[in-house]
């Protein structure tokens, strides 16, 4: 659209007035919550096999992996009364620090099973220290249907490759 | 009686009066909430934001908000201030500021609690000349608080705005003079009736474009609001003020607003009178009037939305070197043809003669005419060269090699 020059000085006003009747971009955050970007790093999350089984096998390479140091894992071996994860051990202990995450998401490259991932939940705020450092019941995945409480064996599956193979084709 | 009395008023019992004036001051109280709401909505909307919307439905209640807010504050006195002066000077600019509205005629006769009245507090011969008067003792409330705060940004925002306020009121008031030469009076009520036909706003179009720039500089406001620049120094004259004496300065600032607007659509847009011949007469003529001030208040606002701040010599420039002398010799010309058309019997001649001259001035403004302009007039060898290094272009030299 080519405007005579002479209009140059005058042209700002229209400008202002047909913004006046465009959309607003601010969000109204706290009455109407607009969903973020799929990729946007919220808070983690521990995933589990499709039989209820946790993925986390307790190796700690997430908490290598961490910058800010806000990750604390302590594994342990799965024992034939407490199987938690499919493999031989599991995370006993799964701890992370939000006032030290810096939500860069190299834990979830760095995890060899997929068991982290972050979901798009960003309402991360609280009034203590202590409510801040996420406990592993606090992480993990809610039971789906067709899901059961860890600890159990493994349902998918007597040896691993059958497990492992045929928990892909059930999704 | 006084025999410089208008026709139809001074008539009215006591409790008439009074009612008109608490009227009067209801209005504008409301007026500024509303305005600093609508202000604030309507610029929020140009910046694609939603403005205030938390108090009340729509926000509405935020300036009152504020208001009860900025009473509760600490008021806050400098030791170096002059107690009495930094008090008055509020009150000066307040007293003032609502005293324009009593000669404003907001609607024509009306029945007011079963008795026949204008809509107008009183009116008098020289009711627009009061109204200059007023403003230029409002420039006190200005020069008083700037002075008796004790503190230096005050002083020089104090003496930048009385600077702006009276070189404007100049100018405005050599815009009305073509006014009072055609409409014959400096009554507002005459000034109104005789737009009955063809408002002044159309009939002497160079007198209404001086009054609109120069009311926005009356005002301090934007683009014009140099003496008060937030960003650049501090606030102007009040800033050592806080609480409800800070209060009183804003409240008479956006009520100046209302009054410039209620000034210009009594003398040029037909005051109470509705356009286009729509239902008009009686309390309509209240609708109209506001409607028409509101119209100006929002010009008001859309200048802040879209102009930058003037640097204080353009606008000196801009008031002393083009509306002042274009006002003069537009007086010269109305009062030529006011003179010719008596002789010859044409009364619609200054219709095509300040058509005419609004060509010549729109002319002035397009690029052609611009040559040799200040712009472009600096000698070449003050264009700073630094061999070697990357030079600003030459805005002169650029613009010929472009075209």
């Amino acid at each position: 659209m080519s405007v005579p020059k002479f209009l140059d000085s005058v042209a700002g006003f229209g400008v202002t007035f047909r913004t006046m009747f465009r959309k607003v971009v601010t969000e109204s955050y706290p009455e109407q919550k607009l969903p973020t970007a799929p990729r946007f790093h919220g808070r983690h999350q521990l995933n589990r096999w499709p039989d209820g089984l946790e993925k986390c096998v307790g190796c700690e390479l997430c908490a290598w992996a961490c910058p800010a140091d806000a990750i604390y894992v302590e594994g342990a071996p799965n024992t034939p009364e407490g199987q938690f994860s499919p493999g031989e051990r599991y995370g006993r202990v799964y701890q992370i620090n939000y006032l030290r995450c810096i939500f860069c998401g190299l834990c979830i490259e760095a995890c060899p099973t997929r068991a982290l991932t972050m979901t798009n939940a960003y309402e991360l705020a609280d009034t203590s220290r202590a409510d801040l450092i996420y406990e592993k019941q606090d992480l993990l995945a809610p039971l789906l249907p067709g899901m059961e409480e860890p600890p159990h064996p493994r349902r998918l599956g007597e040896t691993e490759k059958d497990y492992f193979l045929g928990a892909g084709d059930t999704t | 009686m006084n025999p410089d009395a208008i026709e139809g008023f001074g008539n009215d019992p006591g409790w008439i009066i009074a009612v008109k004036v608490v009227f009067i001051f209801g209005l504008l109280v409301v007026f500024t909430l509303f305005n600093v709401w609508a202000e604030r909505r309507v610029v929020a909307r140009m910046q694609h934001r939603p403005g205030p919307n938390r108090t009340g439905p729509f926000g509405l209640l935020q300036s009152l908000a504020d208001g009860v807010k900025l009473a509760f504050k600490e008021d806050v006195i400098p030791r170096n201030a002059d107690r009495v002066v930094f008090w008055l000077a509020p009150l000066i600019s307040t007293v003032t500021a609502f005293m324009v509205f009593a000669v404003i005629p907001m609607a024509g006769e009306v029945n007011l609690f079963g008795v026949t009245t204008r809509l107008q507090l009183t009116d008098m011969s020289v009711a627009v000349l009061y109204i200059l008067a007023v403003t230029a003792i409002g420039v006190y409330g200005l020069v008083l608080a700037g002075w008796s705060s004790g503190s230096t940004y005050p002083l020089l925002g104090g003496l930048r705005s009385s600077a702006q306020v009276i070189s404007y009121e100049i100018a405005m008031g050599l815009s009305l003079v073509a006014v009072f030469l055609y409409s014959g009076s400096m009554s507002t009520s005459r000034i109104v009736e005789a737009q009955d036909s063809l408002w002044f706003a159309v009939a002497l179009v160079p007198s209404f474009l001086v009054f609109l720039v120069a009311m926005v500089g009356e005002t301090n406001r934007a683009p014009f609001d140099l003496p008060e620049a937030e960003g650049e120094l501090v606030g102007g004259f009040h800033t050592e003020y806080s609480s409800l004496k800070f209060a009183l300065f804003f409240l008479a600032e956006y009520i100046a607003m209302v009054n410039v607007s209620a000034v210009a659509v009594t003398v040029f847009l037909g005051g109470y009178q509705a356009p286009f011949g729509l239902p008009d007469g009686g309390w309509l003529g209240l609708f109209w009037f506001l409607a028409k001030v509101l119209v100006l208040l929002f010009g008001f606002v859309w200048l802040r939305g879209s102009l930058p701040r003037l640097r204080y010599d353009q606008f000196m420039a801009l008031g002393w070197k083009v509306l002042i002398p274009v006002s003069l010799v537009w007086i010269l010309a109305v009062a030529g043809l006011r003179l010719a058309s008596a002789e010859l019997g044409q009364t619609q001649l200054i219709v095509v003669v300040s058509g005419v001259a609004l060509g010549l001035v729109l002319l002035s403004f397009l690029p052609w005419s611009r040559r040799g302009g200040p712009a472009t007039d600096q000698p070449e060898d003050r264009v700073p060269v630094a061999p070697g290094y990357p030079v600003p272009p030459i805005p002169g030299a650029e613009e010929d090699e472009r075209a």
